[in-house]
């Protein structure tokens, strides 16, 4: 057991943050730190300046753009990346698709997606869940039927986040009805959102945003080639997929960076004749959430340690469980620090509330989200007595 | 103590509910929100016929002479629906302050406009960084011989853009708070209206050399006054924090015994009945202190200390029935196109209008060592 980081990681750390804070575009970082929505092409932008700089795709194999960078690094990586306000890069593509491309696909496949979806010129969207298939994933019935040297896709994905901006989606689709178990007959498969048959209904969320969307599919045509391993095996790799990345499960950098932005903030209204922060109600319960995300820091730094061997740490559903309960604890601060003002959220221009105050709320109500996508909580607790507790 | 409703209010509270189930009952809140003014004048106007928003008001200024009671009946029975008319803004908050201190004739003639439906008057109070404090923080008065101007920034005023007059605070030369009406056609009045998170409304309203009329004679400090009238209102809330909660919780227990997963339907999962079980007994604690708190109010006891513990209780119970209604849900929880995601919204609202629970719990605790122990009954 040590403390300190290594002589080698703490030069590693350095230079994270040298390029986030230096050379990272600084509006970019600026529009992170103010809560707006980025565009499309800012996130595109983002990704390409990371994927310059060999920081886009880290986990993956080295001869598609990653490193044999030591779990401990990778951690570094992604908490200096959160703690300058520099947009992680999209998931969809980077902890998801691309991990299965490498690990699955065909080399043509590799060679024609990798590169691409590393640099953000192939935008992917996730077609998993179906109004039907939430947390029970293995029921879908989205069907793809086998017709000579293509797949004719029909039915409907729910959810799909950011499908309005995306190029492409990897879909689970049902390619065999018959098989004895619902999870051995189905498959992954790729294919362009501009394909004929392919609609998309935008969804409002409580905040007013549209991030997620409904995808119906009609008489769809993907070529046989776009299929990804083997067919019916698409279950595994969907597991595969999804845990797959340790690395950045549990929230913390964001969680940081909103515990002393509510700090900051309630250093300066004033209560009386002192500050909101040294409320002493206020102020304990701040230590509070700080000490948690202490405890969940270091849990992360535990299970990254400790995941060598490649196989998903089942500890990982314990970061994602209490990362986004803390991660809503500390939307929920902004909006009592905000008090009153946190009214105000949708006012425009000319407004005296300041622009912090006004989008807490909608962030608080958009981060409900947390705890329910990427396998719920009550998933995530039903793992852990499961395959931890063997209960 | 009786915690049930006589033959009058139960009528009036059957009478309140199938006229706004009529107008809420479907998806009707999600267009008026839409649209401006933020709700629906017509139902208003249709509450102001049944007489509900002149149920506190003196007979002789053209109201009922009800009191918190039913207005804690109205107010529950708008949030079960979500109803945004500003009943609680218009008749307990600016209607309180003008029955508590207008003179004669700022009483009939006020009162009636609001009871009959005609006027929308609201309280011009909060101002951006003052949190929930009774009095007046930078809006000035200035006074020349009789009359009197206002100066500085409103905000966020709840239906500032539409209403029709305001009651303002102010702070006086000699710093104390004092009370102004304010017609929505003043002079050097200018309102920015928007939408607030949960499809209300609310405004930046400015001053600038405005011409007020004080509300009531020449007197001291305000601050008690508006205190009191907070009080009122926080209570009005608590009551419709209820009402939401109670849908909140109809909502989610009918969806786990319609959604299914794994080829079953949700409520088969304990983990999840018993969650709801638990959202029961918040909602019921924050019943029972919330009807306690009118009561308080209706025998003309210590309604600001009532109206802390109401509050505390209640905004604990609405954040976590909010919470867990969305959860339970799964993702069509936070959208908009589902309604039980607007009843946290709503909630989230309310909790912070006027003073959220951690703000009523400082309160309580600056009072522990005043008391041995707390009796409901005296
Ligand atoms: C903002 C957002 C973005 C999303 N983005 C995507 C995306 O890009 N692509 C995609 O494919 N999907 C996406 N999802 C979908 C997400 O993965 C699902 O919402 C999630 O799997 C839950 O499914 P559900 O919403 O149908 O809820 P349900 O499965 O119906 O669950 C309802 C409630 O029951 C609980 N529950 C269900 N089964 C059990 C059980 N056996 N035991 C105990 N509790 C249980 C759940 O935890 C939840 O609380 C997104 C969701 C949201 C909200």
């Amino acid at each position: 057991m040590r403390l300190q980081l290594s002589p080698e990681d703490q030069s590693f750390r350095e230079e994270m943050r040298t390029f986030f804070t230096r050379e990272f575009p600084e509006s970019i970082r600026d529009a992170v730190k103010a809560h707006r929505e980025l565009t499309r092409d800012q996130i595109v932008e983002s990704q390409r300046v990371l994927n310059k700089a060999g920081l886009a795709v880290p986990h993956w194999p080295v001869e598609y753009g990653g490193h044999d960078w030591t779990p401990l690094q990778r951690h570094i990586w992604h908490e200096e990346m959160q703690a300058a306000y520099v947009p992680a890069p999209l998931a969809f593509n980077t902890s998801m698709v691309g991990p299965v491309i490498a690990a699955f696909g065909t080399q043509e496949q590799k060679d024609r997606f990798l590169p691409a979806t590393a640099n953000l010129d192939i935008w992917w969207c996730q077609g998993f869940s179906e109004p039907e298939a939430g947390s029970d994933l293995a029921s879908l019935r989205t069907s793809a039927v086998r017709e000579g040297d293509e797949f004719v896709v029909n039915g409907q994905k729910t959810w799909t986040t950011l499908g309005q901006h995306a190029d492409w989606i990897f879909c689970l689709v049902r390619t065999d009805p018959h098989a004895v178990k619902k999870q051995r007959g189905i498959s992954f498969l790729l294919f362009p959102m501009d394909s004929p048959g392919v609609t998309l209904r935008p969804i409002e969320l409580l905040d007013g945003g549209h991030e997620v969307n409904e995808v119906f599919f009609e008489d769809v045509r993907v070529p046989a080639e776009n299929l990804v391993g083997e067919e019916n095996r698409g279950w595994d790799y969907a597991k595969f997929l999804l845990g797959n990345e340790r690395v950045g499960v549990a929230p913390v950098g964001h969680v940081k960076r909103l515990v002393a932005e509510a700090k900051r903030h309630a250093g300066e209204i004033t209560v009386g004749d002192s500050t909101l922060l040294a409320d002493p109600l206020l102020a304990a319960r701040i230590a509070e959430l700080e000490n948690d995300l202490l405890s969940l820091e270091l849990t992360a730094l535990r299970v990254v340690a400790n995941s060598a061997d490649g196989k998903p740490h089942p500890a990982s559903s314990v970061l994602k469980l209490r990362g986004t309960e803390l991660q809503q604890a500390a939307t929920e601060l902004l909006v009592d620090v905000a008090g009153p003002d946190s009214l105000a959220s949708f006012a425009t221009e000319g407004s005296d509330v300041p622009e912090w105050a006004r989008v807490v709320t909608p962030q608080y109500l958009n981060f409900r989200k947390a705890s329910i996508y990427g396998g719920s909580n009550e998933v995530q607790r039903t793992i852990i007595a499961g395959t931890i507790l063997g209960l | 103590m009786d915690f049930s409703y006589d033959n009058e209010q139960t009528a009036l509270r059957e009478a309140v509910a199938g006229l706004l189930t009529k107008a809420y009952g479907g998806d009707e809140r999600r267009t008026v929100t839409r649209s401006e003014p933020g709700f629906d004048e017509a139902t208003w106007g249709r509450l102001a016929e049944m007489g509900v928003l002149g149920l506190p008001f003196a007979e002789a200024d053209g109201g009922m002479g009800a009191g918190p009671v039913e207005v804690a009946l109205v107010a529950t029975e708008m949030g079960k629906v979500l109803a945004p008319e500003p009943f609680v803004e218009t008749v307990v908050l600016a209607g309180g302050l003008i029955a508590a201190l207008g003179t004669e004739t700022q009483r009939t003639e006020l009162l009636t406009a609001i009871a009959e439906g005609t006027s929308i008057v609201v309280l011009a109070h909060a101002e951006p960084g003052l949190r929930w404090s009774p009095s007046a923080g930078s809006v000035t008065a200035e006074q020349s011989g009789d009359s009197w101007t206002l100066t500085g920034v409103k905000e966020p005023v709840p239906h500032g853009a539409r209403a029709d007059s305001f009651v303002v605070s102010a702070r006086t030369a000699d710093g104390a708070t004092q009370l102004f009406l304010v017609g929505g056609d003043a002079e050097g009045l200018t309102r920015t209206g928007y939408r607030t998170h949960d499809g209300g409304r609310a405004a930046r309203v400015a001053f600038a050399g405005t011409p007020a009329e004080l509300l009531g004679e020449a007197g001291g400090d305000r601050t008690a006054d508006v205190e009191r009238a907070l009080a009122m209102a926080r209570i009005a809330y608590a009551n419709e924090s209820v009402g939401a909660m109670d849908t909140a919780l109809a909502m989610t227990s009918e969806y786990l015994t319609t959604r299914k997963q794994f080829g079953v339907t949700l409520n088969k999962f304990q983990a999840l009945t018993f969650r709801a079980a638990d959202m029961y007994v918040s909602l019921e604690l924050a019943r029972s202190i919330a009807l306690w708190a009118t009561m308080v109010a209706d025998a003309g006891g210590d309604v600001v200390l009532a109206a802390d513990r109401a509050r505390l209780t209640t905004s604990r119970a609405g954040r976590h029935i909010g919470k867990e209604a969305i959860q339970l849900h799964g993702g069509i929880g936070v959208t908009a196109e589902y309604k039980v995601g607007h009843y946290t919204s709503r909630l989230t609202a309310i909790d912070h209008q006027l003073g959220d629970g951690d703000w009523a719990l400082g309160r309580l605790a600056a009072g522990v060592a005043g008391h041995e122990s707390v009796d409901p009954l005296s």
